[in-house]
């Protein structure tokens, strides 16, 4: 898009440099911190080698904000922060002060502002997440919604430190699922293959593209009614989406048949065991805005069950490792059903190579 | 401009009929029973930010946004389209976006976002921060999320022609736009060694460095796809960066654990012996810690570098001396072939100076060199070495095969051996 009164240069900068942006403590301090502590939730005091102390608050926020949320942020951080602050991967809003005295009246006014301080240590930290209704052009729920719903009901555990170790959720409104691997997912799964459109699939899809995107090839050209065409094998159909992103003639999403699956055991770090991926462990849950209960219900179990078994430290996936799915299944009170059994790439490393049994 | 303050916490106040489409009782915003919902709860609330920002601004394209995010909850379907807006000179950076139904909500027919690049580890001051603002609420909507998975800022809600516009005014303050389509897209940092003291190298430095360098193709992309870096101090890998992204750097050291023996000593009698036990010598997956003589003692050679003991003692247990990255590649999600962990294809580079920096966006110039070669369209950098193989990998970009490339050696005979 070109404007004739342009009269500015683009400057290719890449990302904005960081320099101007750490507290000048941090700065002194940049790459020379000895140790940190968790003084209490939403808090962390780390020293440096100097002898330095920087403090941090760190607190929850939508995620989705506007520009007023942000200057109230930015006045916290004018007022007790040096006019500093960052923000972490999962959505959290962090206050970098030397000043110890800060500490107690920032986390009351953050609190009287309505962001939950918290999201430290073993603590269910908030939800990585996707746009869904309010951005994507192919989700088939909200995110922002369902992450609102689940963060309500986590609320508490968000704000203090009694999990096992640190658990991480997400969410995403498709198979692509952009909220990633974690603890606990809440991913939309289709359940019917996709509804084509014939009138104008061959005007608005390069069709060799959708073809060549179906992962289990039961996408074919045709004709129908004298248009050059797609049709999928229904057999074949594994309901994954991927022809959607490529063709919007090929419209997966359905008001009733896009459910919700959740899965659990993704790890990203390297701490113990090596990084995970997640395994389902529910599935054909409703898509029910405004509050998804019924998504929220399945993880509040799952949280309940890790809550009272999980040893220090074990992570979800490595709970599950130790107690075993069978029991899993058990102390959450979900169903394991064949649909559960692998089918895909890969499937075999899943089955139990062994005579290893759980009674 | 009203305070920021003042603005969030002031009650929403009836405008006087401020527009002839609002709902009749004063209100700018039309009802949207189903969103209100979303309301109530202790967690913050992302609509009653939007209603707040849409009752002080009277930005009709709040108010469409919002009654056609209200339908789709009703409707349960989505209802924007993409196509392809951008600024001059840049083939990516915007995510254009027009409603299919903006016969229904007119206010909602153009609804764009900007990816911005934040600085590297998510550090702001608040002059910048406020100033990006001040820029998006002149010419957007005033809705930012803070941050979108691909790292970036992402400013919501813009029209067309107020893009360029507003792009220039960024850019002035040292803003540009990230990526998007296929090509290098924006990366993301942990905090690094601007807070952590388990940073294992200057990860805000290499991240800030290397994206400068591959700036021209993430404004331009012109790969088979998109290629994402990601920067994590340390194993404990914050950023996700060996399950998110093509290129994970992460940090890590080569020789032994450094130990306080003094703090070992205190935590051990602060928690006690069973802690010390159950919680950090059984969970090394190495089996690399035992007592000596009562004493903890690591076994370096027996070491993975997992972090767990660090985690555990952060006071008594540091990462050693000498310090550098190791490379994962291939990290990728679900679609298509299913999940894929990014693998090891360097164990080990030194990364204190310029001149690493230099040899590593070498190596990683080699790398996407080949990728460009080897790779099909659509297809992520990992689903081309798990195609073509990792030895064939390795031969295209020079590197050593290296056995911390593999948990284990194959188990089947079949590969042409030489004779």
């Amino acid at each position: 898009m070109s404007s004739p009164a342009r009269n500015w240069k683009t400057i290719e900068s890449g990302p904005h440099t960081y320099e101007e942006a750490l507290h000048p403590v941090v700065k002194k301090n940049y790459g020379k911190f000895k140790y940190h502590e968790i003084p209490k939730p939403g808090v962390l005091r780390h020293v440096a080698e100097s002898g330095d102390t920087i403090w941090t608050v760190r607190a929850g926020t939508p995620r989705q904000d506007t520009v007023d949320m942000v200057r109230v942020l930015c006045d916290i951080a004018d007022k007790y922060a040096d006019g500093y602050l960052r923000f972490t991967v999962r959505n959290n809003v962090e206050f970098l002060t030397p000043n110890q005295d800060n500490v107690e009246p920032m986390i009351a006014e953050l609190e009287s502002l309505g962001f939950p301080v918290g999201g430290t240590g073993m603590c269910v930290s908030s939800v990585a997440h996707t746009q869904g209704w309010l951005h994507c052009d192919i989700p088939a729920t909200d995110a922002s919604g369902v992450v609102k719903s689940m963060m309500d009901s986590v609320y508490k555990e968000f704000k203090d430190m009694q999990m096992p170790n640190k658990v991480r959720l997400s969410t995403s409104c498709c198979a692509i699922n952009c909220g990633g691997q974690a603890d606990i997912a809440i991913v939309v799964k289709h359940t019917r293959p996709p509804r084509i459109n014939h009138d104008h699939l061959s005007t608005i899809c390069e069709l060799p593209k959708a073809v060549a995107r179906c992962p289990v090839a039961a996408i074919r050209p045709t004709v129908v009614n004298g248009k050059r065409s797609l049709m999928v094998d229904e057999a074949k159909c594994i309901c994954c989406g991927a022809c959607f992103g490529a063709c919007p003639a090929m419209e997966i999403n359905h008001p009733e048949h896009s459910k919700f699956a959740v899965w659990v055991g993704g790890k990203n770090s390297n701490a113990r065991t090596k990084p995970s991926t997640m395994s389902i462990v529910a599935h054909n849950l409703p898509n029910n805005p405004p509050r998804w209960p019924e998504v929220t219900e399945v993880i509040g179990k799952i949280l309940t069950a890790y809550k009272a078994g999980g040893r220090p430290w074990e992570r979800v996936g490595e709970w599950i490792n130790r107690i075993g799915w069978k029991r899993f299944f058990e102390e959450t009170g979900l169903t394991f059903d064949d649909n559960m059994i692998d089918s895909y790439r890969h499937a075999r490393t899943t089955f139990n190579q062994s005579a290893h049994v759980r009674f | 401009m009203v305070g920021a303050t003042d603005a969030s916490s002031q009650e929403v106040h009836h405008c006087g009929g401020c527009h002839a489409e609002g709902n009749g009782n004063g209100k700018f915003l039309n009802p949207t029973p189903m969103l209100d919902e979303l309301e109530s709860g202790p967690w913050p609330s992302f609509i009653s930010g939007f209603k707040g920002l849409a009752e002080r601004t009277k930005k009709p394209m709040l108010r469409g946004v919002m009654d056609q995010l209200e339908y789709s909850y009703n409707t349960k379907m989505g209802y924007w389209k993409g196509g392809l807006v951008t600024v001059d000179g840049y083939g990516a950076g915007i995510i254009t976006r027009y409603s299919m139904i903006k016969d229904k909500f007119p206010e909602a027919a153009e609804f764009h976002t900007m990816r911005i690049q934040p600085a590297p580890g998510l550090h702001y001051n608040t002059a910048m921060l406020r100033e990006l603002c001040d820029i998006w609420e002149k010419y957007g909507s005033g809705i930012i999320t803070l941050h979108g998975q691909t790292g970036d800022i992402m400013l919501q809600g813009i029209e067309q022609n107020k893009v360029q516009q507003c792009f220039d005014e960024l850019n002035r303050k040292g803003w540009d736009l990230g990526g998007a389509g296929a090509g290098m897209r924006t990366a993301v940092s942990c905090i690094g060694p601007g807070r952590c003291e388990n940073a294992c190298y200057d990860n805000l430095k290499l991240h800030l460095k290397t994206l400068k360098h591959f700036v021209g193709v993430l404004h331009r992309p012109e790969w088979n796809y998109k290629l994402k870096f990601k920067f994590s101090g340390c194993p404990n890998d914050c950023t996700n960066a060996i399950m998110r992204s093509d290129l994970a750097v992460i940090g890590t050291w080569r020789d032994a654990i450094q130990v306080d023996r003094d703090e070992v000593n205190a935590w051990v009698e602060k928690k006690g012996m069973d802690a010390l036990v159950n919680q950090v010598i059984n969970l090394c997956p190495t089996k690399a810690i035992s007592l000596k003589d009562g004493e903890m003692h690591i076994e370096t050679r027996d070491c993975v570098r997992c972090m767990h003991c660090l985690n555990v003692m952060p006071k008594a247990l540091s990462p050693g001396k000498e310090r550098g990255i190791s490379l994962l590649m291939g990290g990728k999600n679900t679609l298509k072939v299913g999940v894929n962990m990014g693998s090891l294809v360097i164990p080990f580079m030194k990364m204190e100076d310029d001149e690493d920096i230099e040899a590593f966006i070498e190596q990683i110039e080699e790398i996407i060199d080949w990728w460009e070669d080897a790779g099909l369209d659509h297809e992520r950098i990992g689903e081309t070495i798990e195609r073509v193989g990792l030895k064939q990998f390795l031969d295209g970009v020079g590197l050593e095969a290296d056995i911390n490339m593999v948990s284990r050696p194959r188990d089947n005979p079949y590969f042409k051996a030489p004779y």
